[in-house]
């Protein structure tokens, strides 16, 4: 152990050596200008573009994103809107037809109502007027069954009978 | 049962008690009856040699530890051991300075080579590439190792301004990271092992804080920033305080790769020729190997953790340089009032 520490002092491990020092400058310098020029610029260059490209692409998918999101909340704006938009119209629609409804009906009502009211008149009428007739009539089978009857004997039987015969040829003649 | 359970791990140390001795022994007494036939007239090493064996025992340990440091330290021959060995060229000095191609020097280039060969493959093929098609096998790899130098350690340390930074740092990582990895493969020396070649990776990251800093601040910021918005009355000590601490910061840098990345190839080859020592294939198979295996996986993560550490502190430096303006102004403001 003792002989190697010697050695190693002995031997000069840390001895300067100015040659071995100019070539590792001179190896070393050409080295890095070369490397540089072949190697490392394009490498970073490369490097740094993918890097912007991937940053680019970053943000544009998230621009893209955003924009789809955008939209997308208008599409849904407008189907709602659009939504909206039919219910009233549906709406509208219903509330005219049952404007429309109503009015007819009540049109109709009242139609039916002025001609019902315009039949009960006219029915009305004629029933006047069949009575008026009828009236007539009865007065004139009035008169003739007088007439009869003072035309035969005045014959309570008699009488009664040509009443009978003449009331029976009333109903007869009335139906 | 609980008093079973109590027992049993008491059995199990006594039976390891009776039986280590017995194999450490076995394996002695083998290399002992080895060492008696070949006949071999000194006694034989172990904790127990005498005295007089003392001058064989000190140059088996002196030959281990040669072997150690040969394997460490930086030649100028390239050795396959078995198959023979390269002699590196030897250049006449420059300016007083030995600049022959070391053992080092090769791994340093073998190191570029493989960088650029690596990088000018996946560099093309960004190069081809769309920013909208994904990496494929060897440039994704890089890229998971080179995002994460960008972004955990240039851009959480650095902050603002940290691109220019970053060329820096990205070759300081993958050239450490693979003085480290050839460093641990057979025959392969360990550049970043050598504290000369750390000092000059630490120098450049000095000289980058140092121009980070001037650039960021202005000399004016730049000289405030020594006397760290103090009362004048203690410039005289905190100015040479923050000097030494500008040279602090990459000098244990340097020391921290160096020695982390020596001492590991130490310990794996101290565990091997443990079993050389002893001679024994008893300790060889139970403890070398087992133990040299363990520290070779802990070194593969330790030279990713080291050029990670050294990579993440130059940008700690830098980022420490460069930001804190505010904060300093508003120091020294209240130093003033």
């Amino acid at each position: 152990m003792l002989t190697s520490g010697i050695i190693l002092l002995e031997a000069n491990l840390l001895s300067p050596n100015p040659g071995l020092i100019f070539w590792t400058a001179v190896t070393f310098v050409i080295v890095l200008l070369i490397l540089k020029k072949i190697a490392w610029g394009p490498i970073i260059t490369a490097l740094e573009e993918r890097e912007k490209g991937i940053q680019t692409s970053i943000d544009r998918a998230h621009q893209a994103k955003d924009e789809a999101e955008s939209i997308l909340r208008k599409n849904k704006e407008m189907l709602a809107k659009a939504d909206a938009e039919a219910d009233k119209i549906i709406r509208e629609g219903k509330e005219y037809a049952e404007k429309l409804r109503a009015d007819i009906t009540g049109k109709a009502q009242e139609e039916s109502k002025k001609m019902i009211a315009s039949a009960v008149n006219a029915i009305e009428q004629e029933k006047q007027r069949a009575l008026d007739v009828l009236r007539n009539e009865v007065a004139d089978l009035a008169v003739m069954g007088a007439e009869k009857i003072i035309k035969t004997a005045l014959n309570a039987d008699l009488q009664k009978k040509i009443v009978n015969s003449m009331l029976e040829d009333l109903s007869t003649k009335r139906n | 049962m609980k008093r079973l359970n109590v027992l049993q791990p008491k059995v199990l140390l006594k039976v390891i008690a009776i039986l280590v001795p017995l194999i450490v022994n076995v394996g002695q007494l083998s290399s002992l009856s080895y060492a008696e036939t070949q006949a071999v007239p000194v006694e034989v090493v172990g904790e127990h040699a005498a005295p007089a064996a003392h001058g064989a025992d000190a140059h088996g340990e002196e030959k281990a530890g040669d072997v150690i440091m040969h394997h460490i330290f930086d030649s100028h021959v390239f050795a396959f051991e078995p198959f023979g060995e390269i002699d590196l060229p030897q250049l006449p000095p420059v300016a007083g300075i030995d600049i022959s191609i070391t053992k080092h020097v090769v791994m340093m280039w073998l190191v570029a080579a493989i960088l650029l060969v690596v990088f000018s493959i996946v560099g093309s093929k960004y190069k081809n590439m769309g920013a909208r098609q994904a990496p494929k096998g060897l440039a994704n790899a890089m890229e998971a190792l080179v995002e994460f130098i960008r972004l955990d350690v240039a851009k959480s340390n650095i902050g603002h301004g940290y691109e220019r930074h970053l060329p820096y740092l990205l070759t300081v990582f993958f050239f450490i990271l693979l003085c480290n990895l050839l460093g641990l493969i057979p025959y392969g020396a360990t550049a970043t092992g050598n504290i000369n070649v750390t000092l000059a990776l630490a120098i450049f990251t000095f000289f980058i804080t140092q121009i980070a800093a001037l650039k960021a601040h202005g000399v004016k910021g730049f000289l405030a920033h020594l006397t760290a918005g103090t009362h004048w009355s203690l410039w005289i000590i905190m100015i040479p305080i923050e000097v030494i601490g500008l040279f602090t910061k990459p000098f244990a840098l340097a020391i921290r790769l160096f020695a982390n990345m020596t001492a590991g190839h130490i310990v794996i080859l101290s565990l091997i020729f443990i079993s050389f020592i002893l001679k024994s294939y008893v300790v060889a198979v139970a403890v070398s190997v087992p133990f040299s295996i363990f520290i070779y996986l802990l070194e593969l993560f330790v030279a990713f953790l080291q050029a990670f550490i050294f990579t993440m502190l130059s940008a700690l430096f830098i980022g420490l340089a460069t930001a804190h303006e505010g904060h300093d102004e508003h120091e020294a403001e209240a130093a003033h009032h």
